[in-house]
C-alpha cells in the first residue's frame, strides 16, 4: 500500500513487474532479462526515494498507524517484561507504558509512549498523548531504576503532551518540568529512542538522556508543524511548508548535535520489517548499555550535563 | 435619524484623585465625548491608560507610582524588565550579566534578525530576559527578569543561555536566585534549539538545588508553554501575581481539542493556587517585602 505520494511510482512499477511475471508464466515466454532490468530499476528507485524523503514525508511515515509502537519493540527486544502501572498519586496513564525486563541478561527499566495500533486502542492510549500522571509514572519508574542502578530505556513516540482541562488542573507543565530536572541528574544510565513522533516538551520529558537516538524516519520538533504554522503565520494549512523550515528530521538533528545517533530503518520504513528494526535497536543497546554502566556516576552525570549545556546558538 | 436626539451622552470616567494629581481642579468639566467619537477628547497621548480590568481611566504617573497596578481593581499591568528590577532591588544594586548576548538565526527563519533588531531598539533590552546580581534589603541575590515586550518573552537559545549562566553563577557564588517569568513559551523561530533550552536551564536548576540553595520563581502575566514546563515550575517557592495567566497549553489549543469554551478563571494564578501549583499569590506592592523575608529566612552562615 502506497502511503506517501513518492511511493506511488514504486507501487506502479511493482504492479508492472508482477504483471510481466504472470504473463511470462501463463504464456510460457522467457522474459527474465526484461524482468531483471525492471527489478534493478525498482531497487534503485526505492533507495533514492527513501533516502530523499522530505520532512513532510517522514512525518507522514512517523505517524503511520502500521508503524511499530513501543510495546512492539519491547516484546521483540527484551525478555521477561513485567509492566508496572500507575503514578501512585492519581491514575494509570495508558499512553505511557513502563516496567522492568532483561536486555540480554541485564535488568533494565523501560518506559515508552504508547500509541494505539487501531482506533479502539488509540482511544484508550489517548493517541500517545500523556497526561501529567503519565509523566509522573515515568518519573516514579526512573527513580526506582536509580535506586537499583538499572539503566533506563525510553521509547519516545508522541504528538505532544495532552492539552485539556484535566491536564492543566493536574499540572502538565509542572509534571514535565520536574521530569526535565530529575532526568538531568538521574544517577543511572539513560537512553532515549525516538521511534515515531517526538512532539515538543511532551517528548523532551522522556529524553534528557545520556544517549538520544532517532530511527531514520522519525521526527522531533518544538511543536507540530500545524501548530507552528498556526502560531507564526496564523494559518495551520501551511503545515507542509513549516515542516520544511523547522528541521525536524533525524538527519537534521544529528547534524545540529541535538541527538547522538540515527538508526537505519528497513527499506520503506520500520513498519515494513519490524523484526529487523527491533534487532538493529537491540544491537545498539547491547553495545551502549554496558559502556554506560561502566562509567562512574560522576563522569556519567558530568557528561550528560555538558551535552545539554552546549545546546543553543547565540552571539555575544 | 431621530435616534441621534435621544442618545445618551457618554462621559469618560476620570478618578478625582487622578485629576487632582494631574493638577486639574475638581470643578473642571469632564471631557465630553460624542457617541461616535466625532469629537475625540483632548487628552495628551500616553498620559491616560484605560484599565483592562475595570475599565477605569488611569493617570499614567499614578499608575507608575502604584507599580503598574490599578488603584481601583488591583489589576496588575505587565511590566518591563527595567521597571521590575527597579521595583524589586535596592536602588543602585543591580549589576547586569551578559547584557550583550543576542540571538542568532540557526534555522534561517525569514526576517528573524530584523525583528530582533527592531525589538531591541524599541524595548532597550537585547533579549527577552535580563539577568544580573543585585540586593534586596541588603541581601545579595541573582535575579532574572523576563520581558513580555520582547517577542512575548519567548525563550530561544540566548534566553536559555543567559538563564543557565545566571543559575550557574548563583550556584558558584552560593546565592539564591529569583526568576520573574513572563513568557509565551519556547521561541518557535529557533525550533528545536529553543526546546533544548528547557532541558539546559532545568539541569542548571537541579545543580543549584543539589547545592542546597534557594530558588524562587515569581510567575507573572503571562507564563505559559515551555517556560511553565521547565524552570517556572521548579522553584522551591513559587509565587505569582494576582490574576496572571499561567498554563501549559494555550487557551485556543485546549478549546479546539475539547471543543468547548473554557471558563474565564481557567489558567489564572488563583486557579493554580486552588489546584496546588502555586505557593502564594502576592500583590506587586508586597513582592519586595515578601521576597526579602524569604531571603532572610534562607540566609547562609548566620
Amino acid at each position: 500500500m502506497a502511503t506517501l505520494e513518492v511511493e506511488k511510482k514504486i507501487e506502479d512499477l511493482i504492479v508492472k513487474i508482477d504483471e510481466l511475471k504472470s504473463f511470462s508464466k501463463e504464456q510460457d515466454i522467457d522474459l527474465s532479462s526484461e524482468i531483471k532490468v525492471l527489478e534493478d530499476k525498482l531497487h534503485n528507485m526505492q533507495s533514492t526515494v527513501y533516502e530523499n524523503l522530505t520532512a513532510w514525508d517522514k512525518l507522514s511515515l512517523a505517524k503511520l498507524m502500521e508503524r511499530p509502537t513501543a510495546l512492539d519493540y519491547i516484546q521483540k527486544i527484551f525478555d521477561n517484561f513485567i509492566e508496572l502501572h500507575g503514578d501512585r498519586g492519581y491514575a494509570d496513564d495508558a499512553s505511557i507504558v513502563g516496567g522492568v525486563a532483561f536486555l540480554g541478561g541485564i535488568p533494565v527499566t523501560i518506559i515508552g509512549q504508547q500509541k494505539g495500533r487501531n482506533t479502539k486502542e488509540n482511544i484508550k492510549r489517548n493517541f500517545g498523548m500523556p497526561h501529567p500522571e503519565g509523566y509522573r509514572k515515568a518519573l516514579r519508574l526512573m527513580k526506582q531504576a536509580e535506586k537499583f542502578k538499572r539503566p533506563v530505556i525510553c521509547f519516545v513516540d508522541t504528538p505532544g503532551a495532552f492539552c485539556g482541562i484535566g491536564a492543566e488542573e493536574r499540572g502538565q507543565g509542572e509534571a514535565i518540568a520536574v521530569n526535565l530536572m530529575e532526568m538531568s541528574a538521574l544517577n543511572t544510565p539513560t537512553i532515549s529512542i525516538f521511534i515515531g513522533e517526538g512532539g515538543s516538551g511532551g517528548a523532551l520529558a522522556l529524553a534528557v538522556s545520556d544517549e538520544v537516538w532517532m530511527l531514520e524516519h522519525s521526527v522531533y520538533s518544538i511543536l507540530s508543524p500545524e501548530g507552528f504554522a498556526s502560531i507564526l503565520w496564523k494559518d495551520s494549512s501551511r503545515a507542509k511548508e513549516a515542516a520544511g523550515i523547522m528541521k525536524i528530521t533525524a538527519q537534521d538533528l544529528k547534524s545540529f548535535g541535538i541527538i547522538d545517533k540515527v538508526l537505519k530503518e528497513p527499506l520503506g520504513g520500520a513498519h515494513k520489517d519490524a523484526d529487523k528494526m527491533a534487532s538493529t535497536i537491540k544491537e545498539s543497546l547491547l553495545q551502549a548499555v554496558p559502556k554506560l554502566l561502566s562509567k562512574s556516576s560522576k563522569d556519567l552525570l558530568e557528561e550528560r550535563y555538558n551535552k545539554f549545556r552546549k545546546m543553543g546558538e547565540f552571539s555575544e | 435619524m431621530l435616534n441621534t436626539f435621544f442618545k445618551k451622552k457618554k462621559y469618560i470616567t476620570v478618578s478625582s484623585t487622578a485629576m487632582e494629581a494631574a493638577g486639574t481642579p475638581k470643578s473642571a468639566p469632564a471631557v465630553k465625548v460624542e457617541e461616535d467619537g466625532e469629537q475625540k477628547p483632548n487628552i495628551p497621548s500616553g498620559m491616560w491608560i484605560k484599565c483592562t480590568g475595570c475599565g477605569q481611566t488611569l493617570y499614567k504617573p499614578d499608575l507608575e507610582e502604584a507599580l503598574m497596578t490599578c488603584q481601583f481593581c488591583n489589576a496588575h499591568f505587565r511590566m518591563s524588565a527595567q521597571e521590575r528590577i527597579k521595583s524589586i532591588l535596592d536602588e543602585g544594586s543591580f549589576q547586569e550579566l551578559d547584557k550583550n548576548m543576542i540571538s542568532v538565526n540557526p534555522l534561517n527563519y525569514p526576517d528573524y534578525e530584523a525583528k530582533l533588531e527592531n525589538l531591541s531598539k524599541s524595548t532597550d533590552i537585547n533579549e527577552a530576559v535580563v539577568t544580573g546580581l543585585g540586593k534586596i534589603n541588603d541581601l545579595e541575590l541573582i535575579i532574572a527578569v523576563m520581558d513580555s515586550r520582547f517577542m512575548m518573552g519567548s525563550m530561544g537559545s540566548a534566553v536559555g543561555e543567559k538563564l543557565t549562566r545566571a543559575v550557574e553563577k548563583a550556584t558558584e557564588m552560593r546565592l539564591p536566585i529569583v526568576i520573574f517569568t513572563a513568557s509565551g513559551g519556547a521561541r518557535m523561530q529557533e525550533g528545536i534549539f529553543s526546546l533544548m533550552q528547557m532541558a539546559k536551564v532545568s539541569a542548571a536548576v537541579a545543580r543549584h538545588s543539589e547545592a542546597g540553595l534557594l530558588y524562587i520563581t515569581v510567575l507573572t502575566d503571562p507564563t505559559t508553554g515551555g517556560v511553565t514546563a521547565s524552570f517556572a515550575m521548579l522553584g522551591d517557592i513559587i509565587l505569582s501575581e494576582p490574576n496572571a495567566l499561567i498554563g501549559f497549553a494555550g487557551r485556543r489549543v485546549i478549546e479546539q481539542t475539547i471543543k468547548q469554551k473554557l471558563p474565564e478563571e481557567f489558567q489564572k494564578a488563583e486557579f493554580l493556587l486552588d489546584h496546588g501549583f502555586v505557593d502564594n499569590i502576592v500583590h506587586r506592592k508586597k513582592l519586595k517585602e515578601t521576597i526579602g523575608i524569604l531571603l532572610m529566612m534562607h540566609k547562609e552562615g548566620k
